[in-house]
């Protein structure tokens, strides 16, 4: 028993030991919770073609990816905002470079419940819902029900843009909060369960979890503007409203290994592998 | 004969090292808990934290009051003590008192089997069974509420609860019981009358430990009760608990801003609540053993 045991454990410490020494040919990946369907399907189609590395990806929230970068713990922060000047400043003091590599587009899609006849809104329509200002989907065109407002936990870039792309319009010195009410779920398939099951909510995501559990609405800038699908062709030509971009973020410009794996991203190939996780490639 | 006594003088104070290792620990994370959470209050009044009705930390500026914080994690705990309460100590009487040995054997790898359990796994249980079950029985817009959060908790407090009680009511002696048969009193009038108030403060201890599991509970309710920070009006509105705060945003908070150290005075505020509950555990629990 005892030997049996000690052979486990030599075995474990074989493994570890293992994975320790293959350092060199290892990249952690870490980050946005929108972009880790993305990372692994890179990841995936990266270490078919070239076996002996070895990538992993892990998510977490954009604002965890880049602490993780400043305190050294992974190679990649994958980031659906930019980086913060007071990160930037905090990476420094560690002795971490941050390097900003756009690697493709995404639409915020806001989805409701299939049976809200709701389908289409205007971004001052989205900032009532979400502020709280607008509580009634009677409101908007919709039945007599009290909306439920999804929105992501804090540590998520998708909170931080939606607040400030729809709630604050870019005004930097807007106010505008998500209403105290809101339910903070702390992933984007949380609040597409929720949406699915529940004919009230409201919630929005990254493009690439629409599926045909939950509607997706229609936005226009203004009344007076057009009311505009999120699919990849609007995001492309700049129609659709709520769009942003994606980043890697490394210490110093790529180097090696890492170097190869952000080339082979923004190759052809990689950009290709965007389209097929419904994100929006930058290269055409 | 030396050597003999020098390897018994190692092993002591080796034993003793391991003794005093708990405590250090404890004093250690306390340390570094009110290092890191009192710095929040050079920049904000203890008052303006504590009793502040908005939490909105990573505006600018932050808004830091944990007040809905506070009453989330009250009414989720409250909750879940009316629930387990009655249900554990009931159950704590039947295994004691009147299963026969057989269901006894089986009712206690049961409740043991709920301990065992993890909460990520009830949350999960909950996420998908419950929280739908609560929003069309209530007709509420959502099924993500205090409640929901008060019934899991509830399963993850009663295996202590019922354990715990249960040894209570063995330890009372067998001449009480005795006693009260000889004097007429019928089966459920000896528990009443008898078993119970004899019992009580070891009773009172099981509760309190269970709350105190109930308070440190962070996975199922964050999973299960919206995390909305408003003061509740009622259990059927969605809430955010002190615990679910802490884990939800440690991730975000860029270390030695406001943010990180009021997340680290949550923990301070936290803290001290669950070291109440468990210090008036260890009241009874002591008063019950003299």
């Amino acid at each position: 028993m005892f030997r049996k045991i000690l052979l486990v454990l030599a075995g474990v410490l074989f493994t570890v030991s293992a994975f320790a020494g293959n350092d060199k040919n290892s990249i952690q990946i870490k980050g946005s919770d929108t972009m880790v369907n993305l990372g692994q399907a890179w990841a995936e189609k990266y270490m078919e073609e070239n076996s002996g590395d070895f990538v992993a990806v892990t998510g977490g929230g954009s604002g965890t990816g880049l602490s993780s970068l400043i305190s050294g713990t992974c190679d990649i922060a994958m980031s659906s905002r930019n980086i913060k000047d007071k990160e930037v400043a905090l990476a420094k003091q560690k002795g971490i470079n941050p390097f900003e590599i756009k690697v493709a587009l995404d639409g915020l899609a806001v989805v409701v419940n299939p049976a809200n006849p709701v389908s289409k809104l205007t971004l001052d329509q989205l900032a009532g819902i979400f502020t709280g200002k607008i509580s009634n989907w009677k409101a908007v065109g919709g039945s007599n029900q009290k909306i439920v407002v999804l929105s992501r936990e804090v540590n998520s870039g998708t909170h931080v843009y939606f607040k400030e792309h729809v709630l604050r319009k870019l005004d930097p010195n807007s106010k505008e909060e998500f209403a105290p009410g809101a339910l903070l779920l702390s992933s984007s398939q949380a609040i597409a369960d929720e949406v699915a099951g529940n004919p009230s909510a409201i919630g929005y995501y990254g493009m690439g979890y629409i599926s045909s559990k939950q509607k997706h609405i229609d936005v226009a800038q203004n009344e007076k503007s057009a009311y505009v699908n999120p699919n990849i062709d609007n995001v492309i030509s700049g129609k659709y409203p709520i769009s942003r971009p994606l980043f890697l973020y490394t210490n110093g410009q790529p180097q090696e290994l890492i170097k190869k794996f952000v080339d082979y991203i923004l190759s052809k190939e990689g950009q290709e592998i965007v389209v097929k996780t419904d994100f929006v490639p930058i290269i055409k | 004969m030396n050597l003999r006594k020098f390897k018994e003088f190692f092993i002591q104070k080796l034993i003793l090292i391991c003794g005093l290792a708990s405590i250090f620990f404890v004093a250690l994370i306390f340390l570094f808990l009110t290092k890191e959470g009192l710095a929040v209050f050079k920049s904000l009044s203890p008052i303006n934290f504590i009793l502040g009705k908005s939490w909105y930390p990573i505006s600018e500026p932050a808004q830091l009051g944990i007040l809905p914080l506070i009453f989330g994690s009250l009414m989720v705990t409250l909750g879940a003590a009316i629930i387990s309460i009655p249900i554990g100590v009931a159950c704590a009487i039947y295994i004691a008192e009147i299963a026969p040995l057989r269901i006894k054997e089986i009712l206690k790898a049961g409740i043991e089997l709920l301990a065992a359990i993890p909460s990520v796994v009830l949350g999960f249980i909950g996420m998908v069974t419950l929280v739908p079950w609560v929003k069309s029985t209530f007709h509420l817009p959502t099924g993500l509420t205090a409640l929901s959060g008060s019934i899991i908790l509830a399963f993850m407090a009663m295996p202590t609860i019922v354990s715990v009680a249960e040894d209570a009511l063995y330890s009372v002696p067998k001449s009480y019981k005795e006693g009260a048969f000889a004097l007429g009193a019928t089966h459920w009038q000896t528990i009443y009358r008898v078993l119970l108030p004899a019992a009580s403060s070891g009773i009172v201890a099981a509760v309190m430990l269970g709350i105190g599991r109930v308070i440190g509970e962070t996975m199922a309710v964050m999973m299960i009760t919206g995390n909305a920070a408003v003061i509740p009006q009622s259990i059927l509105v969605p809430v955010r608990t002190l615990t679910a705060t802490i884990a939800a945003e440690m991730g975000e908070a860029v270390v030695g801003s406001e943010h990180y150290f009021a997340l680290f005075a949550i923990g301070i505020v936290l803290f001290i609540m669950s070291f109440m509950v468990n210090v008036t555990a260890d009241l009874f629990l002591h008063k019950r053993n003299r």
